[in-house]
């Protein structure tokens, strides 16, 4: 496609204005008339983004192609309006050497749809006791800038120091899953409290989070290193990062669409869709979350995608993988709970949802204002069109959705990543976009 | 009546002393020479056990046989590191041969629950993990109706590991069901998550001090001493046996002082006792210990639930009164 032109489209939700598109960049914006161009999008009363960022997928390939695999995520990805999500490490391989790194970035260049960024693990093979090679990972072509152990803690202290120290040489940032180990052990697996009491699940209490963030922010203070608090679950969490930034420190936290939007009690029929980590939480922890992603004290709305196929999510509840889909209900799930509300305008999810994570990420080319010059990364929305989820229409290879059925107000109409459009539900455009191709 | 018995609070009050009046007439035949009643000849009652137990098992077995069913006992694998069949799969194949009942033990609280809604055979909770336990609460209160007759104020104490006990979440239903007033008593360390809300959601009074209960103004009826497992002390949950028996044992000492305030006061445990440290000799072998008492109900009150769940049509039901009544 080399030239297209977006008619009538709301930058961050402003005023309708038209954006012409050529070579993957953003060429004129204004009102622009009779321009020669190979396709036009009505985007008439749709809201413009540049494309979504997701700082925490997992696309589970290589290693477990059955429940997703680069192609399938991508795609997802592509539906959920966004055009570049970052790989978690906890593949098989894990993606501990620059060669795996770059293996995954390949393998999402030939898909196209979606810039796939692989996340570095901290340690080998995610064992906590080892640095992996992350200045390799920095230096191969896929320049890694994220580092995480993902599905464990690392909670060496030491090891957690060395790293936050070394990666400051490549400007690089920790992305913590923060679980003390002793307070919340693998078993773990339910909000501690009065549910996980009467349920007689493992409980996973906030404290076991709360007192590594802790740590973490104290170390990154020590170090003047980034660290990057993933999947932020609990009003304790929330509170010490905001200390924290009071005083300067260099930390940066996500939180998910499911601890934004899902309680802890939907546990109680033991239905495995609901299991994740950290675990849902009470409505004093969303409440919680929803002012620290609202004031800025959470900087970013992150996914934690976490396909799983079914039978691993068919055993008892304790035994069952952790996780739940999220790429194609993320913004939908921002739109109608804290956009609607008037919580965050369409500007704050610009910032949360695309700049934010893109600047975490180090991530160049995404996140960045709808301007002449800029690559044409855009994820068009519209704020009116209600969408009831159907976990089976999923372009994930897997169907672990906690949201299916659920109606939310707010949807993602088309993703151009890079001008090239990567999902549309407009029929006549997808008709175009084919024939093109 | 529901058609599983997942829960202790599946079962309204009425059910649940339906359910303990014809475990009368079924202890009524157990103690003849022929037991059999054909009641439930032609139905398949199939115990899959994914965790290890003797008198549970061997309880629904004896059960099942006198009542005439066909009754098999399956071990499941189901640890949590095993990489084999899915829980659903192993209770969909065994559902695919037409069984009736399935009386499900296994190590993960919830597993009776999710099996429940996979296959059409009845499921019956014999032991999912820390949850529940109905059978359990079910031939505690037969037990105690037995010698006490109806439950209502009676004041009934648990001690012990309340936060791994499944027996302790059923019996605060099934005795709250029967109108009993409850007191349950441990160590912080062993309270479960939430006690503090859940008690006074539930209406149940909980207590760190076991002689404080005992010496209060409110007499015990019964006192039920729940399993410690000594593995709990490497998990940091208390120092050693000895500090845990001093603290929450049912010594001698504390038997005496139950009894110089209600002499008719029944003493409890659901076995495995471990003598010594949770209760003393004496008192298990005490007059006022109804523990073999309880054994011996546990049969009778899972003749009445299979009965009950699996005897649904008039016919059954008549076949197995003349036969109790004959």
């Amino acid at each position: 496609m080399s030239r297209l032109l977006i008619k009538g489209a709301r930058p961050l939700g402003a005023d309708a204005t038209d954006l012409l598109v050529e070579g993957g960049v953003i060429r004129k914006v204004g009102s622009l008339g009779s321009e020669r161009v190979d396709l036009t999008i009505d985007a008439d009363g749709l809201v413009a983004l540049p494309g979504l960022v997701d700082l925490h997928v997992h696309l589970r390939e290589p290693g477990r192609e059955d429940a997703e695999t680069i192609a399938t995520g991508s795609a997802a990805a592509a539906a959920g309006g966004f055009t570049a999500v970052f790989a978690m490490a906890n593949t098989s391989p894990v993606t501990d050497t620059a060669e795996a790194a770059e293996r995954v970035l390949d393998l999402g260049r030939s898909c196209g749809l979606t810039d796939v960024v692989p996340v570095g693990a901290v340690t080998k093979a995610l064992e906590g006791a080892e640095l992996a090679e992350l200045g390799l990972m920095a230096r191969s072509r896929a320049r890694v800038r994220v580092f995480s152990d993902d599905g464990h803690c690392v909670h060496d202290s030491r090891i957690m120091r060395r790293a936050l120290e070394y990666i400051r040489a490549f400007d690089g940032v920790i992305s913590q899953h923060s679980q003390d180990p002793r307070l919340a052990d693998a078993s773990a697996c339910c909000h501690e409290g009065e549910l996980s009491g009467r349920l007689g699940l493992p409980g996973w209490p906030g404290i076991a989070e709360e007192s590594i963030v802790a740590r973490d922010v104290m170390l990154a203070r020590h170090t003047g290193s980034r660290v990057h608090v993933a999947h932020v679950s609990t009003a304790g969490t929330v509170e010490v990062i905001r200390w924290a930034k009071a005083r300067g420190i260099d930390v940066t936290a996500e939180v998910t669409p499911h601890h934004l939007a899902l309680t802890t009690d939907l546990l109680s029929g033991y239905d495995p869709v609901y299991k994740v980590n950290p675990p849902l939480r009470p409505s004093d922890d969303i409440e919680a979350l929803r002012a620290g992603l609202v004031d800025g004290t959470i900087d970013a709305v992150a996914t934690d995608h976490a396909p799983h196929a079914r039978h691993d999510k068919e055993h008892a509840f304790v035994d069952a993988a952790f996780g739940m889909l999220g790429l194609e209900t993320a913004l939908a799930v921002v739109s109608d709970l804290l956009v609607r509300p008037g919580l965050l305008g369409w500007a704050d999810v610009a910032r949360v949802m695309s700049s934010a994570p893109a600047r975490i990420g180090r991530l160049q080319g995404h996140g960045m204002p709808l301007e002449v010059g800029n690559p044409a990364n855009i994820t068009l929305i519209d704020p009116d069109r209600e969408v009831t989820v159907d976990a089976a229409t999923s372009r994930s290879r897997s169907r672990n959705n906690p949201w299916h059925g659920r109606t939310f107000r707010g949807a993602v109409v088309t993703t151009l990543l890079r001008g090239a459009v990567t999902h549309t539900t407009e029929r006549e455009l997808t008709t175009v976009t084919e024939s093109e191709n | 009546m529901t058609r599983h018995l997942i829960s202790s609070a599946d079962l309204s009050r009425e059910e649940t002393i339906a359910i303990l009046e014809t475990a009368v007439s079924m202890h009524d035949l157990q103690r003849r020479d022929v037991k059999k009643v054909p009641t439930l000849r032609g139905r398949t009652v199939i115990n899959l056990f994914f965790e290890d137990s003797t008198r549970t098992r061997s309880s629904f077995e004896i059960a099942g046989k006198w009542m005439s069913a066909d009754t098999i006992n399956l071990s499941g694998k189901g640890s949590s590191t095993s990489k084999g069949e899915s829980l659903r799969d192993t209770a969909r194949t065994i559902d695919a041969m037409s069984v009736d009942a399935l009386v499900i033990r296994h190590q993960a609280s919830g597993a009776c629950h999710q099996v429940a809604q996979w296959v059409r055979a009845s499921v019956i909770n014999a032991g999912d993990g820390m949850h529940e336990h109905p059978t359990q609460a079910l031939l505690d209160a037969y037990t105690l109706r037995t010698r006490l007759g109806e439950l209502d104020g009676r004041h009934i104490v648990l001690v012990g590991d309340l936060t791994h006990s499944r027996v302790f979440r059923s019996n605060v239903i099934t005795l709250k069901t029967l109108g009993a007033r409850v007191t349950v008593v441990a160590p912080p360390t062993l309270m479960p998550s939430g006690i503090g809300t859940w008690s006074a959601t539930d209406g149940f009074a909980t207590g760190w001090d076991l002689d404080a209960v005992i010496d209060s103004d409110d007499p015990v009826d019964a006192v039920m001493m729940l399993r410690v497992q000594r593995e709990r002390m490497s998990g940091g949950y208390f120092p050693t046996a000895r500090e845990y028996t001093v603290g929450y044992g049912l010594t001698r000492e504390r038997l005496e002082r139950l009894v110089a305030r209600n002499p008719e006061v029944l003493v409890m445990h659901p076995g495995p006792m471990n003598r010594g440290l949770e209760i003393a000799a004496d008192a298990a072998d005490a007059p006022q210990s109804v523990v073999l008492d309880q054994v011996s109900a546990g049969v009778a009150v899972r003749m009445a639930v299979l009965y009950h769940l699996l005897a649904g049509d008039e016919s059954t039901r008549d076949d197995v009164e003349r036969s109790v009544s004959a």
